[in-house]
């Protein structure tokens, strides 16, 4: 078969590149026509210079980075969209066994209670004062940075001023915390179960206890491509759509397990891809803890470029000081996601959609039937505090988040 | 010229050691005289703050880059490096560095026009080892080779009682008639004599 469109795509080792990787190995790209190249690279700041002078044409990145880029955060920044998610949770809160020895004895208990295990950790570092301890986050524009920091702050922990966090590429993660440089992290899979498999870590909390259903990666684009390259880029939402349905089947975790095992991908054995796929997750201590979303690919809407997704991260870029809050700034934030571009492509392939581009995020405490064919349902989306993000009200949000 | 370079104090993080002193020579002779090399990444964020340089050069596959940007935006204690190139007019610079592997910051107000000598220099100097790399690689795998053709006249000196001109002759002759390379006529030749012979010559 002759490909119709070459396209590269940047990617870092992680369970959630899953999708690209599903959709060149198991032939969904090709299947429209696509040759699709996966680099792999070992920082976020080279995904973002090598996607600037177009060696990549799309990556798998964090959500908030892409906005970051057009706010001129960081630099040499493409311009860029976003649109396309690569799947909802996937991350955890790893601490050291002596660490989660403290915070047990403190009242945690391994259920992975988000609630329960920061009252804990409060505890811990009020007792430890002035001594404060170290985490470490993948990057300052990740969701790792600001569920840890939302996740510390509503358990009565301020991140800057009683822990310090500093920032790690995942693959060390591990051994930082086995050699006693940090005394916890948050981060993507495969690295928690590792962290406990490995390193004698305990999971403290998981992403989906932060904040149910919420967004971590993203396809990021370079706009200047996709405004020459429309059609590829409806082909390749149109792949990784039919990629997420297959990761998304149980039948197939045992093989997409192996998949991201082997050197070219994640590079780790498959039995630390497993727990996370199939929601069952070592907690430490030869315990294990079931999370049925722990990473959602397809179900929830899990690809869809929520523009309340770019606000809320935009908000906490203005409440840990990256940036100023203007109007202009958010209207930045707002058009970097593009749900219109993933409704033009994948109307062909006649996925339910929601009928909203934007939800408040928080407000759904159950299952929710949404959009117009029925077919799709959304939530439960809570923040483990019962906070509710109104993508219409951002000053308000903004204001109600302002540290006095 | 060389007075006017030799207050810059850069910095190069490279876990290669010999690319980064490569560069470090580079410099020196071009009449940088304040260069230090970090090639061992531990302790990374407190040797930044103890250097606190004008100019760094990294290269681009080191694992430790998002460190070093956030560190950039948070500490004090460093003057604030920036990426080296922020205005679009570099397009086809950053291309080059991002080519060649390297990326750079300086430090927020320094005059880009003083420090590109530094990256153009980085820039060579990496793709100058790319070159030596690959020109490595390549001898490496002639002697491969050789040693591979070496084999298959033996083979046939002994099965065939040629003398070992004769034997190449003959390699050569027939890769020339079948359109292929005489690297690829040996291999079979050796494979085909081990299926055929186990013991004779594996």
């Amino acid at each position: 078969m002759t490909s119709k469109y070459e396209i590269t795509a940047g990617f870092l080792p992680l369970l959630d590149s899953a999708l690209l990787v599903v959709a060149r190995e198991k032939g969904f790209a090709e299947d429209l026509h696509i040759d699709l190249t996966l680099v792999r690279e070992r920082s976020w700041a080279t995904i973002r210079d090598r996607l600037a002078v177009s060696h990549f044409d799309v990556a798998h990145i964090l959500a908030p980075m892409p906005i970051a880029c057009n706010l001129g955060l960081t630099a040499p920044a493409p311009r860029m969209i976003v649109p396309m998610a690569l799947g909802l949770g996937g991350n955890a809160v790893t601490v050291s066994g002596d660490l989660w020895h403290q915070m047990a004895t403190s009242g945690a208990v391994p259920d992975l209670n988000a609630r329960s295990s920061g009252n804990a950790l409060q505890r811990v570092i009020n007792q430890r004062k002035p001594k404060r301890l170290r985490f470490g986050v993948v990057h300052p524009y990740s969701g790792h940075n600001y569920e840890l920091r939302y996740w510390l702050y509503a358990s009565g922990i301020d991140p800057d001023e009683d822990i310090d966090i500093s920032i790690l590429p995942p693959p060390d993660m591990a051994a930082a915390l086995a050699s006693g440089l940090i005394d916890g992290y948050c981060a993507g899979e495969p690295w928690n179960t590792l962290g406990v498999m490995r390193s004698s870590g305990h999971l403290a909390t998981v992403k989906a206890a932060i904040w149910r259903s919420s967004p971590e990666k993203v396809l990021g684009v370079n706009s200047r491509w996709s405004e020459s390259h429309p059609e590829a880029l409806g082909a390749l939402l149109q792949a990784l759509y039919m990629a997420s349905l297959w990761c998304a089947d149980s039948r197939n975790h045992v093989e997409l397990a192996s998949l991201l095992a082997t050197p070219a991908y994640v590079d780790r054995p498959a039995d630390s891809m497993l727990p996370a796929l199939i929601g069952l997750l070592h907690v430490g201590g030869s315990k294990t803890s079931g999370v049925s979303d722990f990473f959602v690919p397809n179900a929830k809407a899990a690809t869809f470029p929520w523009k309340s997704h770019a606000l809320w991260f935009y908000t906490q870029m203005v409440r840990w000081d990256q940036v100023r809050h203007t109007e202009e700034h958010k209207q930045i934030a707002n058009d970097t996601y593009r749900p219109d571009i993933y409704r033009g492509a994948l109307k062909a392939l006649d996925v339910a959609m929601p009928a909203a581009s934007s939800k408040v995020e928080g407000a759904l405490k159950i299952e929710t039937p949404v959009g117009s064919s029925g077919a799709l349902t959304l939530g439960p989306d809570g923040f483990f505090d019962g906070g509710l993000f109104d993508p219409d009200d951002v000053d308000g949000y903004i204001e109600s988040q302002a540290r006095r | 010229m060389v007075l006017k370079h030799s207050s810059l104090n850069v910095l190069v993080i490279d876990e290669n050691s010999i690319r980064a002193s490569i560069i470090e020579v580079g410099l020196r002779e071009a009449g940088y005289d304040h260069v230090t090399i970090i090639d061992d990444m531990n302790g990374l964020a407190r040797r930044i703050t103890e250097i606190n340089p004008d100019v760094i050069v990294i290269d681009i596959e080191n694992p430790n880059r998002d460190m070093l940007e956030s560190i950039f935006q948070i500490s004090r204690a460093v003057k604030r490096p920036i990426a080296m190139f922020v205005d679009k007019s570099d397009e086809a610079s950053i291309e080059a560095a991002v080519e060649a592997g390297v990326s750079a910051y300086i430090v927020d107000g320094l005059k880009q026009e003083r420090v590109r000598p530094i990256l153009k220099m980085a820039i060579s100097r990496f793709n100058a080892f790319a070159r030596l790399n690959r020109e490595l690689e390549e001898t490496r795998s002639e002697l491969e080779n050789r040693k591979v053709i070496d084999r298959a006249k033996g083979l046939l000196m002994r099965s065939r009682g040629m003398t070992e001109d004769e034997a190449y002759a003959l390699l050569r002759r027939t890769a020339m008639n079948q359109n292929r390379k005489i690297i690829e006529i040996a291999q079979s030749l050796i494979t085909a004599a081990s299926l055929l012979d186990p013991g004779s010559d594996t």
